[in-house]
């Protein structure tokens, strides 16, 4: 049988028993469940040891340090069946680009044969972004496939408009760099010489780019390895009904999960991103803001299955935050893999297990052959914030209040840029990963993990200063601290963020941009607040060479961006607005850089937070006196370095709040009032995402009708 | 089959336990009575008489008020019945200016009035503040939560069996 015939075989017996691969009994497991977990162990242990060993060959530290990269192994049809640790999001992308190469007769012309090397990064195939690439490599067991093993690494830089690794100018595909469209790039177990003097041409950190390449193929080749070992050991036809059977068990084991943990029912949340690029973007057709809208349906139904759906998205545009049907696939299946199916049989089970709904022509599936994906994250990260809220409410209710989580902070400040180090001679890009450690949202029980967390990666590491300055060579640090009042706040608080504060140095034609939230944040739940919104500093032209020759004090932190410290050390242009972007600008030695990784969003009212827990929080400088009392009620005095809290003004303090709650609040009919009155006055990017959401989505539109009240006809102006 | 003791479920509740406990309970497999004995305690602080459904929040609670499945707050303050949005009863303070981010956000670390508005929906008995979102302007409430009630009934009387 050919691949294709696999595939559509496979995905027909789907379709018609509900079971993958129609098993409806797990007979392997059944008759030796010690086999059949030493083999699952077995597997999962090649992929992870793949990683592990190939990683040390790449030089990049988003790969090498604080790992950027992740293995699978999948069945002839692309199914995954194990898969490593790290950015698992890419696990159901590369099985999408497997699948896409079978459907597409990659059997006939290019031919899929031993020794063959394929590698794609195109999200309209499976991928997220073009900068994270893909090898895939077919495994044949006496001339018959077997399987693919996969490997991906998110790279430094991708040749794209701007610099590094997220674009931020692109408003078309072909703005966004380097683009590998499932290509067979070698045979015969090599890579071909002119795919690698084409990759390197391409990008502008080429010595980055080859040794990554060399990592993904060599965990590719590990796994064939162990694959080809277990089959000799195992025999093939174990294998074969091992693969199948794993899958199945991963999608029976995702829904008794659902069933043992959640509630069956409706749950809904909204996100948004904010892109301010009116009048900043160059170009005229992206000089405008974008109000991207993420409503979320979860659907859990009686049978234990998830249904999602981002009915009512608004649309794609000239900019490179689209998102691929693919890219959606991905960022699903790595969330739930962190909250329902973490320790269980994480593979493709978990996906046959839901269905879901990202309606074409929205921002979430962009068919558009020529639309830009080169920063996708910028739209996907905020709209699954809301999955959290959404499943937490399940756990809730269900009485496993240790498993809610208010949501997350958004790997957000993402900096980037390059330029020429003036003492080496040399290109250095700005791609900086730290941004991989932001605050958790708060549990129900506790408060949310500090500076430890990214949607996209469960291993996060926010990486050494030290090793982003052998790879940033012009930017070092002045500081890494604590940024006060990051967490969201709430009965449990959110993770906590941080700041960086960095200065150039050496440098010659190097530019830096940067994108941060700085107008709207999500989250939040049962009272817990929103994480707070960032903001820009920066400084050039300043003195800062004389204030290190003088060995004066020089800006460490912004703890409190009121006392305007920054202002007060250095002399210079001190820039801080809440801008939100800043397109390509160029740095000079002594301009210095500001930025912010944010907290998480809380859980419950925060007048509720017991005051020891808010005094620790002032101690550890997590929030500052100013906020402790006007949010949490609690009144606390400082006493050599420590806070006291005073229990009884805390508890008056706490019932003047909601004293003034009782004033200050109106009824829901007078809510709703003022916001249909709202309707007549909206910013403009308000109106366009109601416009477009409207047309998109009738739903959505009807049910907008109805809660004013108003006629079918109804525009908004 | 895992089980806690109440004791150690009322200190979950109240966020009482030692992290190597909590974290012991996380990574390990459910204890499957969880909903009942929650819901136990829960039925035991509420100061109404009603039976509890299902708890939806910290404070709010879908209970059975003689066969109506209605929401009721912990203070006893009573939202109707689960199928509607309990927000409609609920009192509403909307943060639309920057002067009103100010009150409780530092300079700079504020949303932007032009995109955002910050709503907080207490409850109009014992001004407990219930939810906050974060939605532009004109958006109407999110309903968040509609449980099948009768569905989870099965579910609950498979662990039951």
């Amino acid at each position: 049988m050919k691949l294709k015939e696999m595939l559509l075989y496979s995905e027909r017996l789907f379709k018609e028993t509900g079971y993958y691969y129609g098993l409806k009994e797990l007979k392997l497991k059944e008759e030796d469940p010690l086999k059949f977990e030493r083999c699952f162990a077995r597997l999962r242990g090649a992929v992870v040891a793949a990683r592990e060993t190939a990683l040390h060959i790449s030089a990049s530290p988003i790969v090498r340090n604080i790992g950027e990269l992740c293995f699978a192994l999948y069945t002839p049809e692309g199914d995954s069946i194990v898969l490593s640790t790290g950015i698992i999001v890419h696990v159901h992308t590369m099985s999408e680009a497997i699948k896409w190469m079978i459907r597409n007769d990659y059997e006939d012309d290019p031919g899929i044969n031993d020794g063959d090397i394929f590698s794609n990064n195109d999200p309209l195939i499976g991928d997220v972004h073009p900068t994270d690439v893909h090898t895939m490599i077919p495994i044949f067991y006496k001339g018959e496939i077997v399987g693919w093993a996969g490997g991906v690494t998110h790279e430094i830089d991708i040749g794209a408009t701007t610099p590094g690794h997220d674009p931020i100018a692109s408003t078309s595909r072909f703005e966004d760099g380097l683009y590998l469209v499932c290509e067979k790039i070698g045979s015969n177990h090599r890579i071909h010489k002119d795919h690698r003097i084409r990759c390197q041409k391409a990008v502008r950190t080429p010595l980055y780019w080859d040794l990554d390449e060399k990592c993904r193929v060599a965990g590719c080749y590990i796994i064939r390895d162990a694959v080809l070992k277990f089959i000799e050991e195992e025999g093939i036809d174990y294998y074969k009904e091992f693969i199948r059977e794993v899958i199945e068990d991963g999608r029976r084991i995702f829904i008794q999960r659902v069933k043992e943990r959640l509630v069956p029912g409706r749950y809904r949340a909204v996100q948004f991103a904010a892109i301010p690029f009116k009048g900043k973007h160059p170009l005229k057709k992206a000089s405008k803001n974008i109000f991207m809208h993420a409503p979320m349906e979860i659907e859990i139904t009686k049978d234990g299955r998830i249904r999602l759906s981002f009915d009512g998205a608004s649309k794609p545009g000239p900019h490179p935050f689209n998102c691929s049907e693919t890219a959606m696939q991905g960022g699903l299946w790595v969330l739930l893999s962190q909250v329902i199916t973490y320790d269980g049989r994480v593979n493709d089970g978990s996906y046959f297990a839901m269905e879901y709904h990202f309606p074409e022509g929205s921002w979430c599936n962009t068919k558009d052959p020529t639309a830009s994906f080169g920063t996708p994250w910028m739209f996907l990260i905020p709209a699954y914030g809301g999955l959290f809220p959404c499943l937490s409410r399940g756990f809730f209710a269900r009485g496993y209040r240790e498993e809610v989580i208010a949501g997350y902070g958004p790997t957000g400040s993402m900096i980037a840029g390059g330029g020429i180090s003036t003492i080496l001679n040399l290109y250095f890009p700005v791609a900086n990963f730290e941004l991989s450690c932001v605050g958790l949202g708060a549990s129900a029980v506790k408060d949310g993990l500090d500076w430890g967390y990214a949607m996209w990666n469960p291993e996060s590491d926010q990486g050494d200063a030290e090793i982003w300055e052998l790879l940033e060579l012009g930017l070092p640090y002045l500081s890494r601290r604590v940024k006060p009042n990051t967490a969201g706040y709430g009965k449990y608080r959110g993770g906590s963020g941080w700041e960086c504060i960095r200065v150039a140095r050496n440098v010659k034609d190097f530019e830096i941009y940067l994108v941060s939230l700085c107008h709207l944040v999500g989250g939040g739940i049962f009272g817990g607040y929103p994480l707070n919104a960032g903001y820009l500093l920066r400084a050039h032209n300043t003195n800062l060479m004389e204030i290190f020759e003088k060995k004066m004090d020089y800006p460490i932190d912004d703890e409190i961006p009121a006392e305007r410290k920054m202002e007060k050390l250095i002399k210079g242009e001190v820039i801080r607005n809440k801008e939100g972007v800043l397109f390509p600008t160029e740095f000079r030695d002594y301009d210095l850089i500001h930025y912010i990784l944010f907290g998480g969003p809380g859980c419950g009212d925060p007048i509720e937070r017991e005051p020891e827990r808010v005094k620790e929080d002032l101690d550890g400088r997590i929030y500052t006196k100013e906020i402790a009392e006007k949010v949490f009620g609690v009144v606390a005095h400082e006493k050599d370095g420590k806070f006291v809290v005073d229990l009884k003004e805390t508890e008056e303090r706490r019932k003047k709040i909601r004293e003034e709650r009782r004033k200050k609040s109106i009824s829901f009919e007078e809510f709703k009032k003022i916001e249909f009155e709202n309707l007549k006055s909206l910013p403009e990017h308000v109106k366009e995402m109601f416009r477009e959401s409207f047309e998109l989505s009738p739903r959505f539109k009807k049910e907008f009708l109805e809660f004013y009240g108003l006629k079918e006809d109804f525009e908004i102006e | 089959m895992k089980e806690y003791d109440e004791k150690t479920i009322e200190e979950l509740i109240d966020g009482k336990l030692p992290w190597q406990r909590l974290k012991e309970i996380i990574t390990s497999e459910k204890d499957r009575k969880r909903f009942f004995i929650v819901r136990e305690i829960l039925q035991r602080r509420v100061k109404f008489p009603e039976k509890i459904i299902l708890p939806l929040s910290f404070h709010l609670f879908i209970v059975d008020k003689n066969g109506e499945r209605v929401i009721k707050c912990d203070c006893g303050f009573e939202f109707g019945d689960y199928r509607k949005n309990w927000k409609e009863k609920a009192r509403v303070y909307i943060r639309d200016t920057m002067d009103k981010f100010l009150e409780i956000f530092p300079e700079f670390m504020t949303p932007d009035p032009d995109w955002i508005e910050i709503r907080e929906y207490y409850c109009p008995s014992c001004f407990t503040l219930l939810e906050v979102e974060a939605l532009p302007p004109g958006y109407p409430p999110i309903f968040e939560f509609l449980p099948d009630l009768d569905a989870l009934e099965e579910w609950l009387k498979e662990i039951s069996d």
